[in-house]
């Protein structure tokens, strides 16, 4: 979306990225590729609540549920079946999917806030259950140590393929909201009476969306556990799915990679951080509280905002 | 009799006194966020750390005036009081300022405020574990059928329960300020139109529904180990509860509570290892068969 309004200029920058994320490897440290294989994933995760968050108009709040069970999934998978590791990436993110279509049919009968607490309700026994069976996830010390395939439990080879899973999950999120489909979605989340009336199915429609943004979020959750080879139940934490809110909101919520921008900047943010203080949190709610009083778009929102008025006002003055 | 001694058995009848004691904090809590999401349509996450500071302050005020029972009796005025200044002072500074907004601004802006206040709290009180002595005349236990001992707190924070149901009750429904508040959630505009000031019937509601996290907070000081993220879980439990009782209807939270509650209690009694699950599994049982709670929302 963003690159169709910048126009050229955005492409070309949006190449020199593409070809620094792929160089970087050669000459950045280690410390530093972890951290950004942590962004990409993480930025994947707050693009996938966006789909349902920003173009559904959905008050999706607990979307960590579906990136941990997704974790989960993959990490049980590998560790208890004896299968080839390969299939646990698979079965991560289908598990999230489903069980984003379970609790898509018991929440979707309501609407907005009431939609949102019910999905934290329903996803806080699931974080119960993954903290509490201690032998069967490991309780609050999650699994460790998880065995991921050797071509990719290299630090760059874990990095490689962070990258081209996201980029593909990007590509394949940017054609589900460019297709028909996200039209009628965007439709829906504008004026839901509207587009029931000229023959949209609404309820299925955002059941349908619910679903491809939890299998994006257990992806996500899969990618994790290359990066880190660990699993933990606070990564199915309701605190973790409000920050991923955040992240959505900072970069800008209505636009496409906003949500990727702000996991770029509060990851970047709370490593800094953390260098030299032990509260994270102080600052994180200080930055949120700015953020929803002066950039209520966020910060892509308020340069598209910014480049079409100029674009407006350039077009005045030429006529 | 063999029967009736197994069904009322000593052990179960203890365990549900424990899970009455813990309804009543869990309702305390729970009607403040209820009454909260009731009139003013806030998801307020932040009432978890104003029960965690609660909790804080109590144990700060009662070791101010000696850390005896007299300082616990202050403690327990002061505290709720000192949470419900800092509430009033964030609405009028911060949250009136976004009524107008979507919800989720305000969501986000509570969460804002509850990621600050654990920050805070970590820096004014520290890391460690603290500690409030029960009040000398509610030390001890009472003996109940067939002689388990049950604290004699708990039996005070019983007999506190429906003092504070009713009075809430009153405040709501026999009061000028309760029924305009009533009014004002249903239709604000209406009650702007005949000259009363939302406003601050506004700030009137988010105090009060703090001052009861703070109560709740103060209340249970001496039963637990007040620490950091006591918040975390209480305000998970205080929002299923006012779910399960239906948004905004006092009644429904005090009918929650005693659901979330006694689950709790029994559940530990039945599987030990997941007693922590029952309670949930009764939310989503509720839940499935009515969805929007069991008594009427005000929504």
């Amino acid at each position: 979306m963003t690159k169709n309004t910048l126009g050229g200029k955005g492409r070309i920058v949006g190449g020199a990225l593409l070809i620094l994320l792929f160089l970087s490897p050669l000459f950045l440290p280690r410390f530093y590729i972890y951290l950004v294989s942590i962004i990409l994933l993480t930025g994947l995760l707050a693009t996938s609540l966006n789909l349902p968050l920003g173009y559904g108009g959905i008050f999706q709040f607990h979307h960590a549920v579906f990136y941990g069970v997704g974790a989960y999934g993959a990490a049980l998978m590998i560790t208890k079946s004896g299968l080839s590791p390969w299939f646990g990436f698979v079965v991560g993110p289908l598990t999230a999917a489903f069980l984003s279509l379970i609790m898509g049919l018991i929440c979707i009968r309501l609407s907005k806030l009431y939609f949102g607490m019910l999905q934290i309700s329903l996803g806080s026994l699931v974080w119960i259950i993954a903290y509490r069976w201690y032998s069967f996830t490991g309780g609050d010390n999650g699994l460790h140590g998880i065995p991921v395939p050797n071509a990719i439990s290299s630090p760059n080879g874990a990095y490689y393929f962070t990258l081209l899973v996201t980029l593909l999950s990007l590509w394949t999120l940017h054609k589900i909201i460019d297709s028909p489909f996200g039209s009628a979605l965007q439709g829906i989340r504008d004026n839901p009476v509207r587009s029931a009336m000229i023959g949209i199915n609404v309820k299925l429609h955002q059941l349908v969306v619910l679903v491809i943004a939890g299998f994006f979020a257990g992806v996500a959750g899969s990618l994790f556990i290359v990066v880190d080879t660990a699993v933990f139940p606070d990564m199915l934490f309701w605190t973790l799915s409000l920050e991923v809110l955040i992240m959505c909101l900072l970069g800008g919520w209505f636009t496409f990679l906003g949500p990727m921008l702000g996991a770029a900047i509060i990851i970047s943010m709370r490593t800094f951080v953390s260098g030299f203080t032990d509260y994270w949190t102080l600052p994180l709610g200080i930055l949120m509280m700015l953020v929803i009083f002066f950039l209520p778009n966020g910060i892509l929102g308020y340069i598209e905002e910014k480049l079409h008025r100029n674009l407006i006002e350039q077009t005045i003055k030429e006529s | 009799m063999d029967l009736i001694y197994a069904i009322f058995s000593p052990t179960l009848m203890s365990q549900i006194f424990v899970g009455l004691s813990r309804t009543v904090i869990l309702f305390i809590v729970a009607s403040g966020l209820s009454l909260i999401l009731g009139v003013l349509r806030i998801p307020n996450i932040w009432h978890g750390s104003l029960y965690m500071v609660g909790a804080f302050m109590t144990f700060t005020i009662s070791g101010a005036f000696g850390g005896g029972s007299v300082g616990f009796w202050i403690a327990l005025i002061l505290a709720p009081l000192g949470v419900a200044l800092v509430s009033l002072i964030a609405e009028r500074s911060f949250f009136q300022h976004l009524y107008e907004r979507e919800h989720l601004m305000l969501l986000l802006l509570t969460f804002a405020f509850s990621l600050v206040f654990g920050d805070l709290v970590k820096m004014v009180w520290g890391m460690q574990y603290k500690s409030v002595p029960v009040p000398q005349i509610f030390q001890g236990s009472v003996h109940l059928f067939g002689g388990l001992p049950f604290p004699l707190y708990n039996v005070f924070l019983l007999a506190i329960g429906p003092i504070v149901a009713v009075a809430l009750w009153l405040i709501v429904n026999k009061t000028k300020i309760g029924k305009i508040s009533r009014a004002a959630a249903v239709d604000r505009e209406m009650v702007g139109a005949v000259g009363i000031n939302v406003s601050w019937v506004f700030a009137f509601v988010f105090m009060i529904g703090c001052l009861l996290a703070g109560l709740g907070g103060a209340l249970v000081a001496p039963t637990v180990n007040v620490s950091l993220g006591m918040d975390h879980t209480l305000i998970m439990e205080a929002f299923l509860i006012v779910i399960i009782g239906g948004l905004g209807n006092i009644w429904g939270a005090l009918l929650g509570a005693l659901i979330f509650g006694l689950a709790q209690s029994l559940g530990i009694l039945i599987w030990p290892q997941f007693g922590i699950v029952f309670p949930y599994a009764a939310v989503i049982i509720v839940l499935l068969l009515r969805p929007t709670g069991l008594l009427k929302s005000t929504w």
